[in-house]
C-alpha cells in the first residue's frame, strides 16, 4: 500500500488545464459580454486569464504569448474588427505564435465574419450565440492545439 | 524534447526571446505533461544559474489593491533597469477547477515592456496562498536572469502564509476601514511582512489604519529572523503616492539581507519549503483517492455517526500504511 501511495499519479497542480485569454480589444467599454463568457468558460473548467477593456492588438499578442494561452478570445462591440482583429493575426504570426486559435465575439455582420474567417480567425461569435456553443468550439480548438504540440 | 532542443531553448530564452521564456515556464508549469526527466535537466541549468534574482511577495486579502500596487512597483523598478517577472496567482473553482484570473488587468500596461513578464497561476488544488508549481516556475525565472521576481499570493485570507517561505521580501498590504486592531492581533498574516503596506491611502481611516498597524508591529517589539524590524508605509496605488518611499524601504531590505548574508539562506530555504510543497501536494493528491477508494466500511460508519471522523481516520490510515498508528 506505501508502495500506491507513492505511484507517480500527477497530481492535479501538475496538470495543464485548457488556458483561454479572453480580451477587449479597441476602444470599447462594453464588456459584460466579455465578462459572461470568461465565467463560462470559467465554469466549464478552463483556466481565463482576463485583459480588461482597451486593448491594442500588440497587448493581446503579447499576452497571449506570455500566458501561453491555447485560445485568443476577442471581444468587440465597436465596429472596428476588420481594422483590430488582422492586426492581432499579425503580430501572433511575428512573434512565432501563428498556432494560437483566435476566436471573435461580438456585433459582427455577416459579411465581415466570413472575412475575417478567411483571414484566419478560427470562428466568430454573435449575440445570439449560446454559451454552451461557445464553450464546445473553444474546447474543439484548445484540444486540436494541444494534440499538435505534444504529437 | 531532446537535451539538445532543451539548450537552444534555454539560450533563445536568457537572449530574452518572449516565446522562448513562455515555452519554458509552461515546461516547468506542468511537469504531469513534460515528462519528470525534461524539467529535471531544464531545472538542473537553471537552478545553476540562479540564486540571484530578489523575490518579492504580495500578499493581502481579496480587493486589497495588491495587483495595482504591483503595476507601479513594475514601472519604479523598470526606471531602474530591472528586469521584471510577475507570478499572478488567483483562486480554481473547487467545482470545475477553471479559473478566471485578473491580475493582469492592472498590470497590462506594461505587456508592451520587453523588460516585463507577467504570467498568471491558479492554484489548483492547493492551499496556502500559492499553487504546487509556483515554486518551479520561480525557480526557472530566477535562472533566466530575472532581477525582480514578484509573487502576488491569492490574497484569501490569514492562513495563507506560504509566501513568506519563498520570498526575500514579504510585502503585506493592508486597507483602511477592514476591521480594527484585532485583526491585526491575531495570529497569521500581520507575523508575515517585512513590510506593511497600508493602501487606499487617500481614504481618510488610512492614517488610522496606519497607526494601528504601527501600534501593533511596536508593542510586539517584533523583528524578523534576519533583524530586520518591520516596517509600516501609507501608500495610494492608484494615484500613486508612496510608491517611491515604498521602493526605497524595499531596497533597504534587499541591503540589510545581503549586509547580514541572509539573501543565500533565503534562496536555500525557498528551495527546500519549494519540494516540501510539491511533496505535500502530490501526496495529499493520493491520500484523497485512497481515502476515497479504502475507505469503504468506515467511511459509511462515520457518515450514520456511529464512530467519529479522527478514529474513522487512524483507521483508514492504519490500513493503507499496514501499522498502527
Amino acid at each position: 500500500m506505501i508502495a500506491e501511495l507513492l505511484s507517480e499519479t500527477p497530481a492535479i497542480g501538475f496538470k495543464r488545464r485548457y488556458r483561454v485569454l479572453v480580451a477587449k480589444l479597441g476602444l470599447d467599454g462594453h464588456d459584460r459580454g466579455a465578462k459572461v463568457v470568461a465565467r463560462a468558460l470559467k465554469d466549464a473548467g478552463f483556466e481565463v486569464i482576463y485583459t480588461g477593456i482597451k486593448q491594442t492588438p500588440e497587448m493581446v499578442a503579447r499576452a497571449a504569448i506570455q500566458e501561453d494561452v491555447d485560445v485568443v478570445g476577442i471581444s468587440i462591440l465597436s465596429g472596428a474588427h476588420m481594422a483590430l482583429v488582422p492586426e492581432v493575426l499579425r503580430l501572433l504570426k511575428e512573434y512565432g505564435a501563428e498556432d494560437v486559435p483566435v476566436v471573435v465575439g461580438g456585433v459582427i455582420p455577416w459579411d465581415d465574419a466570413e472575412k475575417l474567417k478567411a483571414m484566419g480567425v478560427s470562428e466568430v461569435f454573435f449575440p445570439d450565440s449560446p454559451l454552451s456553443q461557445i464553450i464546445e468550439k473553444v474546447r474543439e480548438l484548445a484540444e486540436k492545439r494541444r494534440k499538435r504540440l505534444e504529437g | 524534447m531532446k537535451a539538445n532542443d532543451a539548450t537552444v531553448l534555454i539560450e533563445k530564452a536568457i537572449s530574452g526571446d518572449l516565446r522562448s521564456i513562455s515555452r519554458l515556464i509552461s515546461i516547468v508549469e506542468f511537469p504531469a505533461e513534460s515528462g519528470s526527466e525534461v524539467v529535471g535537466n531544464i531545472m538542473k541549468i537553471l537552478m545553476k544559474r540562479g540564486g540571484r534574482a530578489h523575490v518579492i511577495g504580495v500578499t493581502g486579502s481579496p480587493g486589497v489593491g495588491k495587483s495595482t500596487l504591483i503595476s507601479k512597483l513594475i514601472a519604479m523598478f523598470r526606471k531602474k533597469s530591472y528586469r521584471v517577472a510577475v507570478i499572478g496567482i488567483d483562486p480554481s473553482s473547487p467545482f470545475s477547477l477553471g479559473s478566471f484570473m485578473g491580475n493582469r488587468i492592472r498590470m497590462q500596461i506594461h505587456t508592451q515592456d520587453p523588460g516585463v513578464f507577467i504570467r498568471s497561476m491558479a492554484t489548483r488544488g492547493v492551499r496556502g496562498g500559492l499553487s504546487a508549481s509556483t515554486v518551479l516556475v520561480l525557480e526557472a525565472l530566477d535562472g533566466l536572469g530575472f532581477d525582480k521576481i514578484i509573487v502576488e499570493s491569492v490574497g484569501a485570507g490569514q492562513t495563507d502564509v506560504d509566501i513568506i517561505n519563498i520570498s526575500h521580501t514579504v510585502l503585506n498590504v493592508v486597507m483602511p476601514g477592514a476591521g480594527d486592531e484585532i485583526q491585526a492581533l491575531k495570529a497569521g498574516l500581520m507575523e508575515i511582512g517585512d513590510i506593511y503596506v497600508v493602501n487606499k491611502g487617500d481614504k481618510p481611516e488610512a492614517d488610522i489604519t496606519l497607526k494601528e498597524v504601527i501600534d501593533v508591529l511596536n508593542y510586539e517589539g517584533f523583528v524578523r529572523e534576519s533583524g530586520w524590524k518591520p516596517r509600516a508605509i501609507k501608500v495610494s496605488a492608484v494615484m500613486g503616492t508612496g510608491v517611491e518611499e515604498l521602493v526605497g524601504i524595499i531596497e533597504e531590505h534587499l541591503d540589510h539581507l545581503k549586509k547580514v548574508g541572509f539573501f543565500e539562506e533565503v534562496v536555500r530555504r525557498r528551495r527546500i519549503y519549494g519540494s516540501s510543497i510539491v511533496l505535500r501536494h502530490i501526496l495529499e493528491n493520493r491520500v484523497d483517492e485512497i481515502f476515497r477508494k479504502e475507505g469503504g466500511e468506515m467511511l459509511r460508519l462515520v457518515s450514520e455517526g456511529e464512530i467519529d471522523p479522527y478514529t474513522a481516520s487512524i483507521k483508514i490510515m492504519n490500513r493503507v500504511l499496514g501499522r498502527a498508528f
